[in-house]
């Protein structure tokens, strides 16, 4: 008995040194010098300064801007957001994008506010697009576009909503659609080994690149 | 549903079964002391490593020391984690500045994590600093699993052994299974995940201003050698709140299917260590069949069901798969296969959110668990879990037959049964008492996020999932502050839930290890007789027939009223609540 508790204590100290301190240290170095830039989370920068990273989603809508000049806000004093039209648009996300709180929405499969919260952002969607994409039904709106995200900054959307949102990005650019969807094609990821995950589409990525190809 | 996606869940099953024999047989001479490739590297230091424990390696013990010795390197492990989370804010690698923890969510925290479970009370990067991650958190992550893995050998042992009541010494299990088995994996596991965009630095986060002006920290952390082990241990606690859908867990579908099968792979190829050991590998593709068949059911109900989409959704119009809390590049594929692994092993780990699955998708991960954690399991305790389904199985066909029950030609006994049916027991009572507690008292449905059938799942998960040792959650149900979310359970509400959780754990790890180990200690002593004609075989798909039909019968009797509660009756109507 007191042999055992004296080897129990020493054992986790010696092994959280090995293990807790040791290992990860290890491969924090190793990881540093073999992917350097994947192990610091694939940052982008544009002009020098970190905009974000090419793993993580960002929103892509901006504050309304009221009569009086000011931000609009809503009864719980946030700003309203709005499309911002220029650019692709993210899945909706239940943390605002914030990939320091990740968090998902745990609606249920039941939940009326999922319900209300699907038919809104479905509504949302086809004033956005509709205008712009005369052959788009409601009923067709892309399910990725209305559901938020397991992790809240989700950076890929579907294929499909790309395709429908070219239509918008094309004519707010004025940019010819065969290039929109060009780029959309440019920026997918397809499935890893022809059959790990679902093919996506880079939102920030693609909308980087629209920021280039529109500046040229 | 696509080609696709049916496609992936087929190179998954086939891969597992290609590597289930050659790991097998490897960790059954490792742990019978055998040369493998490994000796020449580890060996030395290995044999440092017990001149330091003062243990002598060849000193070996019966059932009640090896219980003893598990017992104690628990408590001393859950000490040490318990201390470091509650002295946080005077340890190193603390970029954020983090506090040190409450008491009661550390108490769970700290048992979660010592039971291999890892249940989430807790928010990761919101509340936990590099250091107690790593040398806290992620420790645990390797001596749990270890600890698992050293009390099925130990367990196998006594089945098959031939020359009285040794079961071998914890402390050379234990450290062998860290050395030879899960170190190695994960150096190997780390870098194959920051090649996909897995994160590991020390660096505090980085700043950044979003391309439409908002400010965000972008939160990094030394994630890949914990998410290595989190998965290869079954364990399932998530650096990030989010666990392995965040991109910086998870970042690709090839970095989702090797945690996949990092999940499975140790307790798929005990199957074969088992046959190995007894000198009979049919015997452990028996087992490994069993737990596949059931593993598969499990994918093609969760995938079904997901691809036909949530009543929500379609009330609101929309049609397709059940998208809502998935990541697009996981898509329902990836997603669905995911929920199945983590469910059937004890991982916990999601790469999405389990509260927000159609109500005969979550009936999947609930099925899982209240099978007992037996379908592959966690590593260690899936296989010794299964082989006390096995003796009931060996006891109701000897019933059947009307000769004594014999297993590898050991006579099965009163004794031996009735520990049997308290280590099968122990779980679903301690579940079924937790939430009927947790939903008779005013604190327990404090937890409770939503209202009507879900709320009802979300309790009934949360207890399941700790008493299983599981760690995968309706992750409404809350046990923690967060400050301005829904859900927000209030001090007492999370004190509650904190420690009726804690003892849901401590029940459903130990109860079960100490009844399998006297199981173990009672064969041990026992003859070998030789095979007769009246021989039950165990070894044939008949046997792999009634073994299941054990399982399934044994979880229906215990759970089918509560499940018909909760996610049947979501998933029998089109309402909402």
């Amino acid at each position: 008995m007191r042999r055992d508790l004296l080897t129990a204590a020493i054992s986790v100290v010696v092994l959280t040194v090995l293990l807790g301190l040791l290992y990860p240290l290890a491969m924090t170095g190793a990881s540093q010098v073999i992917f350097p830039s994947k192990a610091d989370g694939s940052k982008v920068t544009l002009d020098g300064k970190a905009i974000g990273s090419s793993l993580i989603g960002q929103d892509f809508r901006k504050p309304v801007i009221g009569r009086d000049g000011r931000p609009e806000t809503d009864a719980d004093g946030n700003p309203v957001l709005a499309a911002d039209p220029k650019y692709f648009q993210s899945r909706p996300s239940a943390d605002s994008y914030n990939p320091s709180a990740t968090a998902f929405s745990n609606l249920g499969p039941n939940s009326k506010a999922l319900r209300d919260q699907i038919a809104a952002n479905a509504d949302a969607y086809m004033r956005l697009e509709g205008p712009y994409d005369s052959a788009l039904r409601r009923d067709a709106v892309p399910n990725d576009a209305v559901q938020t995200s397991a992790s809240g900054v989700d950076p890929e959307i579907s294929i499909d909503n790309a395709d429908i949102q070219a239509h918008r990005v094309a004519a707010v650019r004025q940019l010819p659609l065969t290039r929109v969807n060009a780029l959309v094609d440019q920026y997918t990821d397809g499935r890893d080994l022809g059959v790990m995950g679902d093919p996506g589409v880079n939102v920030l990525e693609l909308n980087l690149a629209l920021d280039r190809e529109s500046a040229r | 549903m696509n080609v696709a996606g049916w496609a992936q869940i087929a190179v998954f099953v086939a891969l597992l079964t290609a590597c289930a024999a050659p790991l097998g047989h490897y960790m059954a001479k490792v742990f019978s002391g055998e040369r493998v490739f490994m000796t020449r590297l580890v060996g030395p230091f290995e044999r440092g490593v017990y001149r330091v424990l003062r243990t002598d390696p060849n000193r070996e013990s019966d059932w009640k020391g090896y219980a003893r010795a598990v017992l104690l390197f628990s408590l001393a492990g859950w000490i040490l984690l318990y201390v470091i989370l509650r002295t946080q804010s005077i340890h190193p690698f603390n970029p954020a500045g983090f506090h040190a923890g409450p008491w009661d969510l550390s108490f769970n925290t700290t048992t979660s994590f010592v039971t291999n479970t890892n249940w989430q009370f807790y928010g990761g990067e919101t509340t936990l600093s590099n250091f107690s991650q790593m040398a806290g958190l992620a420790v645990q992550n390797f001596l749990s699993a270890a600890t698992g893995i050293a009390v099925c050998i130990a367990v196998i042992r006594g089945f098959v052994s031939r020359s009285g009541s040794s079961l071998g010494n914890f402390w050379v299990d234990m450290v062998r299974s860290v050395l030879y088995l899960l170190l190695p994996i994960a150096v190997i596991g780390t870098l194959v995940l920051v090649s996909q965009g897995v994160v590991q630095s020390l660096s505090a986060g980085t700043s950044f201003t979003s391309l439409e002006g908002v400010k965000h920290i972008l939160t990094v952390g030394p994630v890949a050698s914990q998410e290595v082990i989190k998965m290869l241990g079954t364990n399932g606690g998530g650096f990030f709140n989010v666990n392995s859908a965040m991109p910086f867990e998870n970042a690709t579908g090839f970095s989702n299917f090797v945690e996949m099968f990092l999940i499975l792979v140790i307790p798929a190829a005990l199957t074969a260590t088992f046959g190995s050991m007894a000198g009979n590998r049919r015997q452990g593709w028996m087992l490994f069949s069993a737990m596949a068949i059931m593993f598969i059911g499990a994918v093609v109900v969760v995938y079904a069901a997901e691809a036909h989409g949530s009543p929500a959704q379609h009330l609101a119009g929309i049609g397709g798969g059940n998208l809502e809390g998935k990541e697009q590049r996981f898509g329902i594929g990836s997603s669905s296969l995911f929920t199945a692994v983590t469910t059937v092993a004890s991982c916990g780990a999601v790469n999405s959110a389990f509260d927000s699955l159609t109500g005969i998708g979550g009936v999947v991960p609930m099925a899982n668990l209240m099978t007992g954690e037996v379908i592959f399991g966690g590593v260690g305790s899936g296989l010794y879990g299964m082989l006390l389904f096995v003796i009931m199985a060996v006891f109701i066909g000897g019933l059947m037959v009307g000769r004594t029950p014999e297993l590898l030609g050991k006579k099965i006994g009163a004794r031996e049964i009735k520990l049997t049916v308290i280590g099968t027991l122990a779980v679903p009572l301690a579940v079924l008492m937790a939430t009927a507690v947790s939903l008779a008292t005013r604190y327990g449905r404090l937890s409770i996020f939503q209202s009507g059938p879900q709320g009802f799942s979300e309790t009934l998960y949360a207890y399941l999932s700790q008493a299983s040792n599981n760690g995968s959650a309706f992750a409404g149900f809350t046990g923690f502050v967060q400050p301005n979310a829904p859900g927000n359970a209030g001090s007492f509400g999370i004190t509650f839930a904190d420690l009726l959780g804690s003892a849901a754990l401590l029940i459903g790890r130990f109860m079960p290890i100490i009844a399998v180990l006297a199981v173990a200690g009672a064969l041990a002593n026992k003859r070998v007789a030789p095979a007769g004609p009246g021989t039950l075989r165990t070894a044939t798909p008949t046997f792999t027939v009634l073994l299941i039909a054990t399982v399934l019968l044994v979880a229906l009797l215990n759970f089918v009223p509560a499940l018909l509660l909760g996610p049947v009756v979501q998933g029998l109507t089109n309402q909402v609540f």
